[in-house]
């Protein structure tokens, strides 16, 4: 038998109190003055901390990234950073001033040049690229923060935080971090004497410090309905009258194209003509896009859960709390941990868009000399074999995929792409540029972002490949090639193949769903400006300036 | 600016108004002309474009619109600003439509 091990059990708490006592050493109390912040940074943080520096599509605790690129690199260094997304220069430069050298992370959208360089240059170690879910499970395995820098709306006296609309990722990171001996320093945007309501206690909170400016906040997931096209709105009419309404999709998550908003657009006018509504969409796990607003309005949606806010949609969503997770205190109440699991587990369907798309069904928006990651895209865009509870629309897909005495259901995975891009770049291709990718940066995997056995259908302007229904790879191919339209891969199709496809109704076109191609007109949107959606939400939806031209 | 010009057989159109315009000139848009040729059987295309280099892509657009749409004895005239495909094929319908009378 072996002796018992010889050890102490509390390191990480010991590790805990050298910190706190060092920061108290220098005269900080709980609440920083903002001017030194570096100081305390300096005093709590230490050479090869695995640190969190939270930050996603909305808030950006970018007061504490930019203090903590310019703390002394001879004092901080070697950190392994644990973050959602890398976004800001800040979070680029602390690795180009060497204060960081390792990462694992979900999404860098515009940093995703520098980041390729710095790879090549080998200032950066990636440990893995993941989806949202997939990192905040690593922080409670092994990757559980020393430090967590956040960002919160409000703090009181006590260190209570408020985080407002926009809390995101607080959660998993400040639940890690906490209960594991680390520290959790919070940037607030305003002190007071009373919080609204309290989402983090004060005793997970050791420091909090008023940022100079509020946090930064990008409007990512508003879309501009002058911006949709007739080609977008004809594959919205083929996507709910060929899928939404053929499965009776209730619960759902839209991706954040254009293409998506346009099928938004059409749920008050073209769904509700086909007598949809109460049928279809009622369900959401979704941020509030200023384009659900008419279907909202309409009637058509009952519920919204949000991964997080949107810039100018507070006063609406706020006035909507039968549809809107809304505290008592009146304020929306988000969390991106809980909205994940909802996309992946209590959604019937996935739709969202790519840049390239190979004959696999594969996806991907990794492009050569850039390494962005995916976001939450792999999770909901997958089809999750945890799933137990039934619905239509799963049985159906079920069905279609496995046969008639199917044990299980089957989530719809949409790919919905117009066949060319901007500049006439295809968006099928015989092989992804990941793999390229892959071989120039040493990845062990190439970067997908949908596998191509998740994918149910595709959406082209050319009609609907249904891949449930392939029974063997190469119809599978072909129902591929047979949307593809005219990019070498489509005009690569076997045409018989083709047809044949299209009378067993694996491949549908606008005709063979009764949908006459010249009534797609932008006339059908429910909105066609961003005023149309001030007007539409009773004034209370108050677009950033960039979308304002009246 | 690259001019192109084709010629394709096409079922004869069924009927025939005025000439019909469609579209606008705008970035990644076209603008579409359709009047009466002389040729029944033929639809007659010439495409000055913006983009360079896409010949064969416009073959392929505009034989596969002839094929499946009655256009014979059509004479069209396209401005393009880079529009694609999907935009190409659908503008064509629309202004084949307008030229017979919105049917």
């Amino acid at each position: 038998m072996n002796a018992p091990l010889s050890r102490e059990w509390d390191s990480l708490r010991q590790s805990r109190r050298r910190r706190l006592e060092r920061a108290a050493s220098l005269g900080f109390g709980k609440t920083i003055p903002t001017e030194k912040i570096i100081e305390l940074l300096e005093a709590v943080i230490q050479p090869g901390d695995r640190v969190c520096l939270e930050g996603n599509n909305q808030k950006q605790a970018d007061f504490l990234s930019e203090s903590l690129a310019d703390c002394d690199p001879a004092r901080i260094n070697h950190l392994s950073m644990v973050q959602s997304v890398l976004a800001l220069p800040s979070h680029v430069d602390l690795f180009e001033r060497g204060l960081a050298s390792r990462l694992d992370f979900s999404f860098s959208g515009p940093q995703g040049t520098r980041l390729a360089k710095l790879v090549q240059e080998q200032r950066i170690e990636i440990g893995a690229i993941h989806t949202y879910l997939e990192l905040f499970g690593r922080y409670f395995l092994d990757l559980t923060p020393n430090v967590a820098l956040i960002a919160a709306q409000a703090a009181d006296a006590e260190g209570n935080l408020y985080l407002g609309p926009n809390t995101e990722d607080t959660p998993p990171i400040v639940e890690a971090t906490a209960f594991k001996g680390g520290i959790v320093i919070a940037q607030v945007n305003e002190r007071v004497e009373k919080l609204p309501r309290v989402d983090v206690p004060a005793d997970w909170v050791d420091f909090t410090v008023l940022a100079p400016r509020p946090n930064y906040i990008e409007p990512l997931f508003t879309r501009d309905p002058a911006q949709i096209t007739e080609v977008q709105v004809l594959m919205a009419m083929m996507a709910i009258k060929g899928i939404y309404a053929e499965y009776g999709v209730k619960r759902l998550n839209h991706g954040i194209g254009f293409d998506t908003a346009a099928i938004e657009l059409l749920l008050p006018t073209y769904a509700a003509d086909l007598g949809l509504k109460g049928k279809i969409c009622t369900h959401w796990a979704l941020n509030p896009h200023p384009t659900l607003i008419p279907a909202i309005e309409s009637g058509f949606v009952e519920s919204v859960h949000c991964f997080g806010s949107e810039v100018g949609m507070d006063n609406y969503v706020a006035a909507r709390s039968d549809v809107f997770f809304i505290g008592a205190d009146g304020s929306m109440r988000s969390n991106r941990a809980f909205s994940q699991t909802a996309g992946l587990y209590a959604c019937d369907m996935f739709i969202g868009s790519t840049l390239q798309m190979d004959l696999n069904a594969n996806s991907s928006t990794a492009t050569l000399g850039r390494i962005t990651g995916f976001g939450g895209a792999p999770n909901m865009g997958s089809d999750p074999h945890g799933r137990r509870h039934a619905s239509p629309a799963w049985l159906k897909a079920g069905r279609e995929a496995y046969g008639p005495k199917a044990i299980r259901g089957r989530k719809l995975v949409v790919q919905m792409v117009e066949t060319f891009r901007e500049h006439m770049a295809p968006v099928f291709v015989e092989e992804l540029d990941a793999w390229k990718l892959q071989k120039s940066m040493g990845a062990d995997l190439p970067p997908i972002m949908i596998y191509g056995d998740d994918v149910s259908h595709i959406v082209t302007e050319e009609g609907i490949a249904n891949l449930l229904l392939c029974r063997t790879p190469e119809e599978r191919e072909q129902a591929i090639r047979g949307i593809a339209g005219f990019t070498p891969v489509g005009m690569a199709r076997d045409k018989a193949m083709v047809e044949n496809l299209r009378d067993r109704g694996i491949i549908r076109r606008a005709e063979d769903l009764g949908i006459d191609p010249r009534m797609a007109t932008r006339d059908l949107l429910a909105a066609r400006s961003v005023k149309d959606l001030v007007r539409w939400s009773g004034g209370l939806y108050a677009p950033p300036s960039r979308f304002r031209n009246w | 600016m690259e001019k192109l010009d084709f010629s394709f057989d096409s079922a004869p159109v069924s009927r025939s108004t005025d000439p019909a315009l469609c579209g606008v000139v705008g970035s990644g848009n076209l603008e579409i002309l359709v009047q009466s040729g002389v040729k029944p059987g033929t639809c007659e295309i010439c495409i000055k474009t913006a983009a360079r280099g896409f010949g064969d892509t416009w073959r392929a657009v505009i034989g596969s619109f002839a094929a499946s749409h009655a256009a014979g004895g059509t004479v069209i005239a396209i401005n393009d600003m880079g529009a694609t495909p999907a935009v190409v094929s659908l503008r064509l319908a629309q202004a084949l439509a307008e030229y017979q009378g919105g049917a």
